[in-house]
């Protein structure tokens, strides 16, 4: 499974309501959360992201609650992959649960803003296509691979209970 | 085993686990809320089963926009009611009725020893407090819980803090757990469970334990937990109902790492924001002055909590420019600190009391922050505009350093106040 999107990137402990303040937590419809994605520092973000984003971040991305909005809202702002040093746990099966990949990395010497890169999902390889150098990430466990393919953990529990 | 491995290994009808191990777990209870669960709701719906695996053992609460501020927050309430009564759903705290999740979850015996419990919310993490696996998932976890009772778990390593002595006089629970964050860090216990134990813990009732299981998520915890002893069966044995049986960790378990915290040279901390780690003590923090004193929340919003902050605040005014909130943490709680005259001096000294539930803490209603405000809170968290502006300030805090603060206008340590 190849992703690519141009780099975006954010440093440590980027919290939940970093990525969606509470506020919006009643805008239920994907599209109008998008639209505050990662509002609590980087308003520009939805803009930045319109053409497929890799968001590229230090430790601790996502701690904080368990909203799921967090996920949903970087998901349909168009991010296509969040690379991050390490991730809080609810944040971690949230992104999985609803289809969004994520990678363990450490890469953030490596890439700058706006680089070009491809992320190989299922190896946790990563090419920087715009600097030519090949990165390595922490491959998703294969649990979190079945899910991210069957479209996320509803369609896969659907074709665990036999309903597709 | 150590307890987290026992009640995992008994959840998934497994002889032994360990650390690492994946392991498919049965649920003994699961709480959604207003805010989390409309979406864990629709979830449901596409998963297209058509009744929740078991309506006793589900509990929603209504906490987090109550009474609802806005249409859209009506709005979804609505929509979990309606959810609630189709689906037979025993254990509904409507408005008026309950007050925050984690602090009824408690108080109404929905959490036994050795329970495994998954929350639509984060500080599920609080029911550790009475000897129980309790961890938060978002909504699509949740949902697939409804349906089927079960959760896929990772085993995780368990970091144990054997905490000596006691504490001292106006120092709580909440400066062990602010201590103990700043140390290890806002990721030091990143997919682990911490388990509390030594001494002080012992002397700590259960609502400064759950105060410090409720942050244990603040460190990235999967769980806090204090193992069960006397204090924890008789607050159970009061309000669950059917048996239960408390496990704690064997003589030779496990543990990746021990830490020794000494709790009697500990004085109040403080966190100074935009983060939970950035512990310093109250009185080295300078001078700075507050718009809000906020006391609530299922950190800081139980009986005790608003006992120690009374007591500081007693015959004394909140003062002149500052704004005291005060957000009893149920209906309960509200009913005994009217009946021990707490709200009184609540009132008394100028504070603004509201109606159980979540307040001010995630920024949605009643007591928001502006541009610039500062505000000292009892809470758990100080991201930026967790509060309202993303420009205000939020220091963390125990009870008694809010009320002093109240008192001073400017963060203060209580025993610079008390008894004065
Ligand atoms: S009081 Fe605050 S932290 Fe606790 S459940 Fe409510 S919003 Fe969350």
């Amino acid at each position: 499974m190849k992703i690519r999107g141009r780099a975006i990137i954010y440093g440590d402990n980027i919290d939940t309501d970093i990525i969606i303040p509470g506020r919006y937590l009643v805008l239920q419809d994907p599209e109008e959360l998008a639209k505050h994605a990662m509002e609590g520092i980087d308003p520009s973000f939805p803009e930045k992201a319109r053409m497929g984003a890799i968001i590229v971040a230090g430790k601790n991305f996502g701690c904080g609650s368990s909203r799921e909005e967090a996920p949903v809202a970087l998901k349909h702002a168009n991010t296509k992959c969040v690379i991050a040093e390490s991730f809080a746990r609810i944040f971690y099966r949230n992104a999985i649960n609803i289809g969004l990949p994520i990678i363990e990395a450490s890469i953030r010497n490596s890439v700058e803003e706006g680089d070009e890169l491809v992320v190989d999902v299922i190896s946790g390889m990563i090419v920087n296509e715009t600097k030519g150098i090949t990165l390595k990430g922490n491959p998703l466990p294969s649990l979190a691979i079945e899910i991210i393919s069957a479209g996320g953990l509803t369609r896969y529990i659907r074709k665990k209970l036999g309903l597709e | 085993m150590n307890i987290v491995e026992k009640i995992l290994a008994r959840a998934s009808g497994e002889k032994e686990v360990a650390p690492g191990q994946i392991v498919d777990a049965e649920v003994d209870v699961a709480m959604i809320h207003d805010l989390t669960g409309p979406r864990a709701i629709d979830s449901f719906r596409e998963i297209g089963v058509k009744r929740v695996w078991d309506p006793e053992r589900i509990v929603v609460v209504f906490d987090h926009d109550v009474p609802p501020s806005t249409i859209k927050a009506a709005g979804l309430q609505k929509k979990v009611r309606e959810f609630v009564r189709e689906q037979g759903i025993k254990h509904f705290y409507d408005i008026g009725r309950g007050g925050v999740c984690h602090v009824v979850m408690l108080e109404k015996g929905h959490v036994r020893p050795g329970d495994l419990v998954v929350g639509a919310d984060s500080h599920t993490v609080t029911y550790g407090a009475l000897g129980a696996f309790a961890t938060g998932v978002g909504a699509t976890d949740m949902a697939a819980v409804m349906a089927t009772g079960k959760i896929w778990l990772r085993v995780p390593e368990a970091l144990k803090f054997e905490i000596r002595g006691r504490l001292r006089k106006y120092v709580v629970a909440k400066d062990l757990i602010l201590h103990i964050i700043g140390m290890i860090g806002a990721e030091g216990a990143n997919y682990k469970a911490m388990i509390f134990s030594g001494e002080a813990v012992g002397e700590i009732g259960i609502d400064g334990r759950a105060t410090m299981c409720n942050m244990s998520v603040e460190a990235g915890a999967k769980a806090g937990i204090v193992e069960p002893d006397e204090k924890t069966i008789r607050f159970v044995r009061e309000r669950a109902k059917g048996d239960f049986t408390a496990v704690k960790s064997d003589p030779d378990a496990h543990f990746s790492k021990v830490f020794e915290v000494n709790a009697s040279e500990l004085e109040p901390q403080v966190a100074i924001p935009p983060s939970v780690d950035n512990v310093k003590p109250a009185s080295e923090v300078g001078d700075i002055e507050i718009d809000q004193a906020f006391l609530g929340t299922c950190t800081n919003g139980r009986l005790d909590d608003l006992r120690i902050a009374s007591e500081i605040l007693k015959g004394k005014k909140v003062k002149e420019g500052v704004r005291f909130v005060v957000v009893p943490g149920s209906q309960e709680v509200y009913q005994r600190a009217l009946e021990e005259g707490l709200i009184e001096i609540f009132l008394r000294a100028g504070a603004a009391v509201c109606a159980p539930g979540c307040g001010p803490c995630i920024g949605i209603s009643r007591g928001v922050l502006a541009d610039g405000e500062v505000c000292v809170s009892a809470a758990n968290r100080n991201f930026i505009g967790r509060m309202g502006s993303p420009k205000a300030k939020v220091y963390l805090a125990s009870p008694a350093v809010v009320a002093a603060s109240a008192i001073t206008g400017k963060i203060t340590d209580p025993r610079e106040v008390a008894g004065k």
